[in-house]
């Protein structure tokens, strides 16, 4: 049996045995919901609902729908591509890089955060779709014959690649996500006492039986696929960037930007796994499993990855000046003093200056501080998107062509009814998905738990 | 007709020693149920390690081949498009534009590949019938699976042994 070193916080705190998981877990998918759940789910669905007539609104007449005009051509839509498929990172983050180095902390959020990737990617995925303009055609990026004379998409435009980059990261995570969830499934269905939900979950659980030769496989497919999806995390966020990155405009056309966003995309996904979390633990009491050092190792990833975030924005202003390139320069000038400013002050404030305070152990361990400081990342990371794509387009070489972007009300629906539909998607999953990976927080549980660790319980 | 034993444990650990004692003594285990995979049991009851990744890995040189070769044919052979006077005259010119596809095509096919693989194999796919002997081995119990017209002993024999390995119940199933 694995030993671990005494000095380490427990994981699994109070006495549990195998059971009391199988109990704690299932408890919110076997109960009934509260009030609270009811009211919840209702607000996010009015939101959600504003969003879908909003969407319906933009396809019926078009993005003119929207407040794009000749020199501002990608504002809020992209930004929200960018930051929702930014917010998915933290899921894939946490379930593959975190199992190829044997983090057992992840045991107890990896269900979660991956279902937050799944949905965030499906959010995502909704924007560049949305601004083809004509989504029925979204077929034409594939490479399908075609009546055309053979006229087949660009293999060279970093746009394509991104078709490629998020439908792959989309599918692998959506397997990844499912072959993990099988055996819990399993569980619940042999739980399971109505008909109804016995049948369901029969279906889901694909009639997993938990041999010995199936385990060993479900190991190895883990592993392999932990292993694919930790370049594939990153290869993403780079592609996106590289839509940016590979174009010739001013403040996008840097070779910062790769690693810069993959960060950044971090920074912003551990923030929304913590905003979920902390909501989750409380609500369905799960506070032995997700504990303060759980809540403290996420905030020692987003003051590391917010001050690598940091450090790039000040090596992009420096190389601006250092350059000697004109427009580069004054991009960059333009950014922090022009009409835009506030953005980047924000931007500024929310990502570099307030995630600083998370050096303070108090701070780092405080449920309030940390549920505060990951809302206001969230709002810099979704600036920060804002700011490269605005303010680097809205002045023109042409000073004739300046102009500034105005969101419509299509736009602010659009936008915020995407979270609302991500709420819906995410309450729903809550109560009908085992929130925590039960039967893999089962084997961390003799060597970080709790009760194991002092010797209460052999 | 054979009969098979199924002896159950309330501990991985426990169940995990008692097959060792239990393979040392010349029984054969059929199989093991399980709620999480048990580590170390694999080799005791000879189970063998499973080839999945290899064929991932061929399924990731399928993949990849195919996004070259589609890439190589759509815009070197079949159109070439001059963008931005970018080369595209052979694919060794062209090939760092086709790097991140290749890759993520070779992941696409990899993963689901392997996944596809896995559900076969296991024999999981959805609108199957669980098979696992007791509801409870998913979620705190530990199954051994005993056949006897593999085992030389006497079921009294296996059953005093199993009993002595600290198990909780012992059902007999035809």
């Amino acid at each position: 049996m694995q030993k671990e070193a005494e000095i380490r916080e427990p994981l699994i705190l109070g006495h549990k045995t195998y059971n009391d998981i199988t109990e704690d877990v299932c408890a919110p998918v076997e109960g009934k919901a509260n009030n609270v759940f009811y009211g919840l789910l209702t607000v996010a669905s009015l939101i959600a609902l504003w969003g879908l007539g909003s969407i319906t609104y933009t396809i019926g007449v078009g993005i003119g729908a929207w407040g794009l005009n000749k020199t501002v051509g990608w504002a809020w839509d992209i930004t929200n591509f960018v930051w929702w498929v930014g917010i998915g990172h933290a899921g894939t983050l946490i379930s593959a890089v975190l199992l190829l180095f044997r983090q057992k902390w992840r045991m107890a959020i990896n269900r979660s955060a991956e279902a937050m990737t799944i949905f965030a990617v499906m959010m995502a995925a909704l924007f560049p779709g949305l601004h083809m303009g004509r989504p029925w055609l979204a077929y034409w990026v594939l490479p399908l014959p075609n009546h055309f004379g053979s006229l087949w998409p660009n293999f060279n435009s970093p746009l394509l690649w991104d078709v490629f980059a998020i439908s792959t990261y989309f599918s692998v995570s959506l397997v990844f996500w499912y072959i993990g969830l099988i055996p819990d499934f399993a569980t619940i269905r042999d739980r399971a006492i109505k008909p109804l939900p016995k049948k369901i979950y029969s279906v889901l659980a694909f009639g997993w039986t938990g041999r010995a030769k199936h385990w060993n496989r479900f190991e190895e497919v883990s592993l392999v696929l932990a292993g694919l999806a930790t370049p594939l995390v990153f290869s993403v966020h780079s592609i996106v960037s590289m839509d940016f990155a590979t174009s010739v405009i001013p403040g996008w056309h840097t070779t910062i930007f790769p690693p810069y966003f993959v960060a950044g995309a971090v920074f912003s996904g551990f923030a929304m796994v913590l905003t979920l979390m902390l909501i989750l633990r409380k609500a369905y009491g799960l506070e032995a499993y997700l504990t303060l050092k759980h809540i403290e190792y996420m905030n020692i990833i987003i003051i590391i990855t917010g001050s690598m975030v940091g450090v790039a924005y000040l090596s992009e202003l420096f190389i601006s000046w250092y350059s000697g390139v004109e427009y580069e320069g004054y991009a960059f000038l333009n950014r922090a003093t022009g009409p835009y400013w506030w953005s980047y002050a924000l931007m500024m404030t929310c990502n570099v200056v307030t995630p600083q305070l998370m050096w303070f152990r108090k701070i780092r361990r405080s449920m309030v501080a940390t549920f505060i400081l990951s809302i206001i990342v969230n709002i810099g990371m979704w600036f920060e998107r804002f700011v490269i794509i605005v303010t680097s387009i809205h002045r023109d070489y042409i000073p004739s062509s300046w102009s500034m972007f105005h969101p419509t009300f299509i736009d602010v629906g659009v936008y915020v009814g995407t979270i609302g539909i991500f709420f819906v998607l995410f309450l729903l999953y809550s109560r009908t998905f085992p929130v925590l990976a039960l039967n893999e927080v089962k084997t961390i549980l003799k060597s970080s738990g709790e009760s194991y660790k002092n010797g209460e319980a052999h | 007709m054979s009969k098979t034993l199924l002896a159950m444990y309330d501990d991985d650990h426990v169940l995990l020693e008692g097959a060792k004692k239990l393979v040392a003594k010349g029984v054969h285990i059929k199989e093991v149920f399980s709620p999480f995979p048990i580590h170390g049991i694999d080799p005791v009851i000879g189970v063998r390690p499973t080839r999945l990744a290899i064929c991932a890995f061929i399924y990731g040189l399928i993949g990849l081949t195919l996004a070259i070769t589609g890439m190589y044919y759509f815009l070197i052979v079949d159109w070439p498009m001059d963008i931005g006077g970018k080369p595209n005259k052979n694919l060794m010119e062209n090939i760092p534009a086709f790097i991140p596809i290749a890759f993520e095509f070779t992941v696409l096919c990899t993963a689901h590949g392997m996944a596809i693989t896995y559900f076969l194999r296991n024999k999981t796919l959805p609108g199957m019938k669980a098979e696992n002997p007791d509801p409870r081995t998913t979620d705190d119990k530990f199954v051994m699976e005993i056949d006897l017209a593999d085992t030389n002993q006497s079921e009294e024999e296996v059953i005093g042994m199993l009993n002595e390995t600290g198990a909780i119940e012992i059902n007999a199933k035809v």
